[in-house]
């Protein structure tokens, strides 16, 4: 039997394999989880709640159906859930204040789908309040720390990139096998980036929202992170799916990701695009990027080089577009229903105390833009008008899809950086979403894959963007990429580390 | 002569806008599969979706659009095959997500029009804007408890159809005439039960005034939430006054809302602060544009019942009844079948003349409607045949048919009528021949008694007789009276007069 | 379209967030220097460009009127801070 140390080490794909081969039991690959979360969770402030009892319980359930021979894909590998899934009877707080007390009834579509194949869920991770941010430092319950460290100055705490930072940081520290994230400025890949793991943002609609507390909804996208493409791959094959509850589902099959990931890409075409560099970008990253056209080149692909030429607006787009829908997606947190209530002389001052109480800096801030956009006399100019920018957005990668099968990108314009850092002003907040953006956007599916590292030992992400439902495709490239990278790195803060 | 209201400057003109919300008949929401049936225990009818929990999302009730369409349909509209829903963002009580689901720039229909009957006999057309679907908010109760009020969401998400007419409407009548027409329609189509006084029918009355010959349209109040015909036509005349009193006195009407106070007769503002509601529409980012195919349109219309102005036009043109009459008659669609059953092979107009006359009577008499009537078609049918045939006369035919309702109110007999089955229509269960005989009722056609009659009359008034004869015609009603007395109302009264006739001329 | 405070009172009555006069004045100046960092959209030459309202580029789907939700009172107002009965409990409201 393997010792607690490597089985936080596994894969998914190990962690399957082991369990089927009797190599362990489910309840050694969870307790083996929940000791490590537990030594190491008071650090890292990755999870929000651990389920013990309803962990052991599934960990044994899953034994009894392996015992019968039972082969769905995810039987008995524990995971972290953002806790932005509602989860039937676990309490579920978008990282706010104002929803601390809230238990749902229901269990979202995605992390049903994920319980069905057999998954063990060890409890649900931080995040950004309300999925707004880029380093899970708006998050009511604290910010989570990036289990990477600096090796010039190991005492820095570094962020691991938001808002499904508690979901990257777990799945790096190997506190869990993989997780959950939603992504809908680039809060699966940049946080995937930062945390040296593969984040999945598939295309919009492929996965269900229902039960997931909306942030912007023609913005958010349920995804997956894991240690591994292949890991991420069989995460989203069951994770994804029409949901006739969900009117913008997307009703298209389901193909075998896993077995994308084996496809050669000989004679793929892989468009650069010119317009992915940012100002003041480490050398590092565009050094990364053009060993990864190499790798791809190498691995038989054609490199050709394509533009996006309204990339820059995607940032602008995005931060009109995705405050006015949270601002109308949270008017529904006003202390009648559920979630914090602070008393008032009248209904309208009961609205105005529970809100101010209960949101963040961030979520205000986000909500008065949003508010303002939409209002009247200004929803031309900024709304409609972005609106328009966003159809140009994807007009420019339809055009480019037209010439090539995939693009490479860095996925982030830095690695991780410190706690405190960039907090001077919004916006420079917001540049981190610089490459992650426009996929959002676009709908089209995007994940990052670890290419490499910076001179200061931290990892830096390359991102693959395919056509909308051709995440095959992508997972192609991204195995081949993953094959080239050889990235085999571990962070400082892990599991028995 | 057009309507105006008198001011201390002159003459003024009303003009009259309506916004009907009207409650779709559907099983479930608009957004949601929670039921729709009124009068549901609190909080029993409410889904996750519409009570706007975390995560929630809305998936569109095929029916709902389907009873829009047909709607649009019967007001001669154009439907709109790109429709598309937005979101109308307000902070309420009763609207649980902040926001309602509704249609602002791109609605499932376009411009139509209703044809209104007015008081004076006649008919005027009132356009219709467009036709929009959007949710029902929940119920606040603000008289459960001294300091709270309490929200029951089972109507939060009922799928409402918002019908909004041209400002064509210029008198509180008229107001009156399209509001009922509206609701015949919507009736007639099974779209919605139009029940104000339930709330399923609701009205807004926007209201401006002007001097005759005016153009253009000064400012406009609205009045919210009218319940009844009656109120909406007395909201139009007591807002027009107050905004008559406004623009006389120099100052100017500013556009507000207000709500109609039935006990005192005015209008008066609702409280809550102005901060001029900034819906800030936007496309609902959960729902896809709505796109109806041509197709499964036309089908909807194929399918549509007869309507109110058709059926009419049909009685006036086959049964040659009346405007008015046919009017009375297809208000309901449970009258016209009703009347239509009892004409089949019978005097259309003698029946037009029993049923809008005796029947409406006996049914507001006695509470009833054309949906349980304590007699049948059939059965009044059989007492009309008893008068073609001669057994009776027409007076003491009515006698017979009060007999027949009065048996069939007695409390033994009154539960087989209450819940009349339309299957009943032609089943009798209490033959009016039976009364006849009973109550001796047979008509006297013996011309020998009727002779015999007629000369004791003459005999017993020969001073009227002669006045007759020198020229006072009016007397000839004096003698069939009393020859009917004489005979206990029951002589056929064509022999009567005809018997009258050769003896006193 | 530069913010002041009166507006930023404003939104925030639309957004029904209390704000002390601190927070509007801090406000004033993030709010004012988002929307400038925004006005670059003004660039962009949209003119023919229908707008995207969402990347699903389908129509809707309808349901069947069937009655498949509801019924369950004491699940919806479980988190409900004030409950009195069966009804969600909120401050008086006068029209």
């Amino acid at each position: 039997m393997s010792s607690a140390t490597e089985l936080t080490d596994l894969t998914i794909v190990q962690g399957r394999d082991g369990l089927r081969a009797k190599a362990f039991t489910a309840v050694d690959l969870t307790l083996a989880h929940l000791h490590a979360i537990e030594a190491l969770n008071p650090r890292l402030n990755a999870y929000l709640s651990v389920g013990h009892a309803q962990a052991m319980e599934q960990a044994r359930a899953a034994d009894a159906a392996l015992a019968q021979g039972d082969m769905r894909p995810l039987l008995g590998i524990p995971l972290a859930i953002k806790d932005l899934f509602c989860t039937t009877g676990v309490r579920t707080t978008a990282g706010s204040k104002i929803l601390m007390p809230f238990v749902p009834p229901y269990e979202s579509t995605v992390t049903a789908n994920l319980l069905r194949d057999g998954a063990v869920f060890l409890g649900k991770t931080n995040m950004d309040e309300f999925a707004m941010g880029s380093s899970n430092m708006t998050s009511y319950y604290g910010p989570v720390e990036n289990p990477w460290k600096r090796r010039q100055d190991a005492t820095a705490v570094l962020v691991p990139g938001g808002s499904s930072g508690g979901s990257a940081a777990a799945v790096a520290a190997r506190l869990a096998m993989g997780g959950t994230g939603t992504d809908t400025g680039g809060s699966i890949r940049q946080p995937a980036s930062f945390c040296g793991l593969v984040g999945v943002k598939p295309t919009y609609g492929r996965c269900s929202r229902w039960g997931v507390v909306a942030f912007a909804s023609s913005l958010d996208h349920p995804g997956p992170f894991a240690r591994t493409v292949r890991d991420c791959a069989i995460l989203l094959g069951s994770m994804a799916g029409h949901d006739p509850k969900d009117s913008t589902s997307a009703d298209v099959p389901v193909p075998d990701y896993e077995a994308a990931c084996e496809r050669p890409i000989k004679g793929l075409r892989i468009g650069v695009p010119r317009e992915y560099r940012a100002d003041g970008m480490p050398g590092e990253i565009e050094a990364l990027w053009q060993r990864g056209v190499a790798w791809l080149r190498d691995a038989g692909a054609e490199i050709v080089d394509v533009s996006l030429p309204h990339t820059k607006y995607g940032l602008a787009t995005y931060y009109i577009i995705a405050p006015a829908e949270a601002s109308s997606n949270l008017a529904r947190y006003d202390g009648v229903r559920f979630g914090l209530r602070e008393d008032g002389e009248d209904l309208r001052d009961l609205y105005e105390r529970t809100r101010a109480a209960g949101f963040g800096a961030e979520v205000r801030r986000r909500i008065m833009i949003g508010t303002y956009v939409l209002s009247a006399g200004y929803y031309d100019a900024y709304y409609l008008r972005a609106q328009k920018v966003r159809a140009l957005i994807m007009r420019d990668f339809t055009e480019a899809f037209a010439k090539v099968d995939a693009l490479l990108t860095p996925t982030a314009p830095s690695a991780a950086f410190a706690q405190g850092e960039k907090m001077d002003d919004p916006i420079t907040m917001y540049l981190n979403d610089l490459f992650t953006v426009p996929a959002d956007l676009a709908g089209v599916p995007a994940m990052s894959v670890p290419g490499g590292l910076d001179a200061d030992g931290l990892p830096l992400g390359l991102q693959i963007i395919a056509r909308p439902f051709d995440e095959a495709t992508m997972f192609a490239v991204a195995a081949a990429l993953e094959r080239a990278a050889g990235f085999v790195a571990l962070p400082t803060l892990r599991a028995g580390g | 002569m057009a309507y105006a209201l008198q001011g201390r400057t002159g003459s003024w003109e009303v003009v009259v806008g309506l916004e009907v919300h009207a409650q779709v008949v559907s099983e479930s929401k608009l957004f949601s599969g929670a039921a729709t049936a009124f009068g549901a225990e609190p909080n029993t009818q409410v889904s996750f979706v519409d009570a706007a929990f975390p995560g929630m999302l809305p998936v569109i009730n095929r029916a709902c659009v389907e009873q829009a369409v047909r709607t649009g349909l019967g007001l001669n509209a154009a439907i709109n095959k790109v429709s598309r829903f937005d979101r109308k963002n307000y902070f309420y009580a009763d609207l649980p997500a902040g926001y309602q689901i509704s249609q602002y720039e791109h609605p499932i229909v376009g411009k139509g029009e209703i044809e209104i009957e007015c008081a004076d006999g006649s008919t005027k057309m009132v356009g219709v804007t467009r036709l929009h679907l959007e949710q029902d908010a929940g119920k606040s109760l603000h008289d459960q408890h001294p300091t709270k009020s309490f929200i029951d969401l089972n109507r939060a998400g009922v799928a409402l159809m918002e019908i909004v007419s041209e400002p064509d409407i210029r008198s509180p009548d008229e107001a009156g005439a399209y509001l009922r027409k509206l609701r015949s329609i919507l009736r007639y189509l099974g779209t919605c039960d139009g029940n104000m006084e339930e709330g399923s029918m609701r009205a807004d009355v926007n209201v401006s005034v002007r001097k005759p010959g005016e153009a253009g349209y000064r400012t406009r109040c609205e009045v919210k939430n009218v319940n009844s015909v009656r109120f909406a036509m007395h909201a139009v005349e007591a807002e027009a006054l107050r905004q008559i009193e406004v623009w006389e006195s120099g100052a100017e009407v500013q556009q507000e809302t207000r709500l109609f106070d039935s006990n005192r007769g005015v209008t008066r503002a609702m409280r809550s602060k102005e901060d001029a509601h900034d819906y800030r529409y936007f496309p609902d980012p959960d729902l896809l544009p709505l796109v109806l195919d041509q197709a499964w349109i036309d089908d909807l219309r194929v399918h549509l019942p007869e309507l109110p102005d058709a059926k009419k036009a049909r009685f006036m043109r086959d049964y040659g009844l009346s405007a008015y009459d046919a009017g009375v008659l297809v208000a309901e669609q449970t009258s016209a079948l009703f009347y239509e059953t009892v004409a089949k092979g019978r005097d259309p107009k003698v029946v037009a003349n029993w049923v809008t006359g005796d029947f409406f009577a006996i049914l507001n008499k006695l509470g009833r409607t054309f949906e349980n009537p304590p007699i049948n078609a059939a059965e009044l049918g059989a007492i009309l045949d008893l008068i073609k045939d001669g057994t009776i006369n027409g007076k003491i035919a009515k006698s017979v048919f009060e007999e027949m309702v009065g048996r069939a109110m007695a409390p033994i007999n009154v539960s087989l009528t209450e819940n009349l089955s339309p299957s009943d229509s032609f089943s009798i269960r209490i033959d009016p021949l039976t009364i006849v005989d009973e109550m001796g009722y047979r008509q006297l056609t013996d011309t020998g008694v009727i002779d015999a009659t007629v000369d004791k009359i003459i005999a017993a008034n020969q001073d009227k007789v002669a006045e007759f004869r020198s020229g006072k015609d009016k007397l000839f009603g004096f003698f069939v009276g009393q020859v009917m007395k004489a005979t206990q109302g029951k002589a056929n009264p064509a022999l009567v007069n005809e018997t009258l006739k050769r003896r006193l001329t | 379209m530069a913010l002041d405070p009166a507006t930023v009172r404003r939104i925030a009555t639309l957004a029904r967030i209390r704000m002390d006069d601190a927070e509007v004045t801090t406000l004033v100046g993030e709010l004012n220097s988002i929307l400038g960092w925004i006005e670059q959209l003004n660039e962009v030459d949209i003119s023919g460009v229908d707008p995207l309202t969402g990347s699903a580029h389908m129509a809707l789907t309808m349901r069947e009127d069937v009655v498949t939700d509801g019924g369950y009172p004491d699940a919806i107002l479980f988190n409900a801070p004030d409950r009195i009965g069966d009804f969600f409990a909120v401050p008086k409201v006068v029209e």
